[in-house]
């Protein structure tokens, strides 16, 4: 299976493709790609010179658009692939009907990835895609267990690329707005989930509160760890109890599941984390290139990394749903 | 403008199901009704019959009626029964999922708002494959909305103008974790919350409302424009999504709303008079936060 392993700067870059990444992927410094953070992602001759130091070492770039364009500003994603495209990208990701028609017109011979943030998650709704734009290969949205993944590979036409290790949407990837209810932003209009921007920590009464946009997401005795209020992580009170209602603050890791993976004939797996630096990106990616190549267990590698503290395998395995 | 009542997001009993669109047919001034199960495929057996037999109360009733197809059809029942609602001879349906695209016979169509439809060129798409209306994205502005009708010359755009926003969807589901059980053991809990169980933060504010494997905002979502000024952005239909309470006095006060006979802010202290499960909220519209109240400016 071919290791896709997340860039958000050029060091990270640097750092996944010696520790053993076949593909990276990044995104343009703007908001075209789902992690529109300060300080991440490429300009269009940064994003050249990767391609260039990432060819002579045999690893592709995979570009990701993968955000949905506000009405009227289609052509700031247009131009952002026609970049892509130029500084000879492997492949495009992207999930906006929009983006696709545009790399189906004006970019035929450029392989055409599609992202997770489209939720494409049946044979059917796959195949459309591939009929209508040329998709080659589908990043899996982490709705499906093990027994549909492999049902759902089963005369397949296009690749599949599934997600292995970091943070892990409860929602259905492209299809929550739970961000921008709250706080105006959302993956698909801005690219950003919970705005950094947005966050508050104060300390009242002995704990620790982490607001976003001034609402209690999650509350921390003194000394315990504080988590980033993702929305979907928070701590809730519904009918009088109090819990972490739709997900523990966990991260996920599919390293124990490799073998399911790939008997099920995923074509690739994807590390996630663009925002989390360059240590990071070279621990994961070691330890993922060790299981792949058959090496021994290396998962010492990955301790201490995941947020929370806690790990899943998320919607991989039965019963999580 | 149209008045359309939206598919019924909740789990309710199929009588009571099947008492609401009887009162609608015989009363609410609703043009068009969408009927079917959006949420969970779970529930479609112990509804499908309540559901039919409302469809043909409503079609006698001179209503038209529109099928809307799940947002995340998952097993192959799901995926056949989203297919051949999508095919020709259903008439005009409402599709939710790629899935449901994939099973376009050419047919024409209703894009839902679940779909991913944020700027002209999706929406242009869309209409090539049959796409007659779009009811537009919950986080589309109304200036985004007037966007893609200006550079659509035909298109018909429903606006989702009243109810708890449909904001998220996840293979879990919610309900049943809350419970202690998973969606294949969930016992059909989420019948328990007629319109969704509200969740609050740790400071008892309440902003979400969690439906099965959907996720709701506790806010209404109401208009707080004149109608002239949806209007003038290429709205063309107004969708009322069903509630407890007295839908038909809901329909009414959007028709007098429609009509120039009440404008919002009367609009607003009618519906806030009728004991809702939540505040009324209009942030999307005017491109700030979902939970934005309505009015506020």
């Amino acid at each position: 299976m071919e290791l896709v392993c997340p860039a958000g700067t050029a060091s990270m870059m640097r750092a996944a493709v010696e520790a053993g990444a076949d593909s990276i992927y990044c995104g343009m410094a703007d908001e075209t790609n789902a992690r529109n953070f300060p300080g991440l992602n490429f300009t269009p001759e940064e994003l050249a010179d990767a391609v260039r130091w990432c060819r002579a070492r045999g690893v592709n770039v995979l570009f990701a658009a993968n955000t949905f364009a506000p009405a009227g500003r289609v052509d700031s994603w247009q131009r952002s692939v026609d970049a892509a495209v130029k500084a000879g990208v492997h492949a495009v990701i992207a999930a906006d009907i929009a983006v696709l028609a545009h790399m189906r017109d004006a970019h035929p011979d450029t392989r055409l990835h599609l992202s997770v943030q489209a939720g494409a998650a049946t044979p059917e709704a796959i195949g459309f895609y591939a009929r209508e734009y040329g998709v080659k290969r589908v990043v899996l949205p982490r709705v499906l267990n093990l027994t549909e993944i492999a049902e759902l590979m089963r005369g397949l036409a296009v690749e599949t690329e599934a997600f292995a290790y970091g943070g892990l949407c409860v929602m259905a990837e492209g299809r929550c707005a739970l961000s921008s209810y709250v706080a105006g932003r959302s993956p698909n209009q801005g690219g950003v989930c919970s705005p950094p921007d947005a966050v508050e920590y104060r300390e009242s009464g002995g704990h620790l509160a982490a607001r976003l946009d001034g609402l209690m997401i999650d509350r921390y005795a003194a000394g315990e760890p504080a988590g980033y209020p993702t929305l979907c992580k928070g701590c809730f009170r519904a009918e009088g109890r109090d819990s972490h209602l739709f997900e523990d603050p966990v991260s996920l890791n599919a390293l124990p599941l490799l073998g399911s993976l790939r008997a099920c004939g995923v074509t690739a797996l994807k590390l996630e984390g663009r925002q989390r630096g360059k240590a990071y990106v070279a621990r994961i990616t070691a330890a993922f290139r060790a299981a792949l190549d058959g090496g021994p267990s290396n998962s010492d590698l990955l301790s201490g990394l995941a947020e929370g503290g806690r790990e899943t395998s998320g919607a991989y395995k039965r019963g999580w749903r | 403008m149209e008045l359309a009542l939206g598919p019924l997001l909740f789990n309710w009993p199929a009588d009571q199901t099947a008492d609401f669109y009887a009162r609608i047919a015989d009363e609410a001034p609703v043009e068009r009704v969408y009927i079917g199960e959006v949420v969970c495929g779970k529930r479609e057996p112990a509804r499908a019959g309540a559901l039919a037999g409302a469809a043909e109360r409503l079609e006698r009733a001179g209503k038209q009626v529109v099928w809307s197809g799940l947002a995340m059809p998952a097993t192959r029942r799901e995926r056949v029964a989203t297919l051949d609602m999508a095919g020709a001879g259903n008439g005009l349906v409402e599709i939710n999922d790629a899935t449901g695209l994939a099973g376009l016979g050419g047919a024409p169509f209703v894009a839902g708002p679940l779909l991913n439809i944020y700027n002209e060129d999706a929406a242009s798409e869309m209409m090539r494959l049959g796409c007659v209306r779009v009811c537009a994205n919950v986080e589309l502005s109304l200036e985004s909305i007037g966007r893609i009708t200006a550079a659509c010359p035909g298109l018909e755009m429903e606006l989702f103008a009243f109810g708890r926003l449909p904001l998220a969807m996840a293979a879990r589901c919610h309900h049943a974790h809350w419970h202690g059980l998973t969606k294949e053991s969930c016992r059909f809990v989420c019948e328990q919350d007629l319109e969704g169980m509200t969740v609050s933060t740790l400071e008892d504010e309440p902003f979400l409302a969690v439906n099965g494997v959907q996720t709701l905002s506790n806010g209404l979502q109401t208009l707080d424009l004149p109608v002239a000024a949806l209007q003038a952005q290429g709205v063309t239909a107004l969708r009322l999504s069903p509630h407890l309470g007295d839908m038909v006095r809901v329909a009414r006060l959007y028709e007098a709303y429609i009509g120039g006979r009440m404008d919002p802010s009367e609009l607003r202290a009618e519906l806030m008079a009728m004991n809702l499960c939540g505040p009324l909220v209009s942030g999307y519209l005017h491109a700030r936060a979902g939970r934005h109240r309505a009015g506020a400016a």
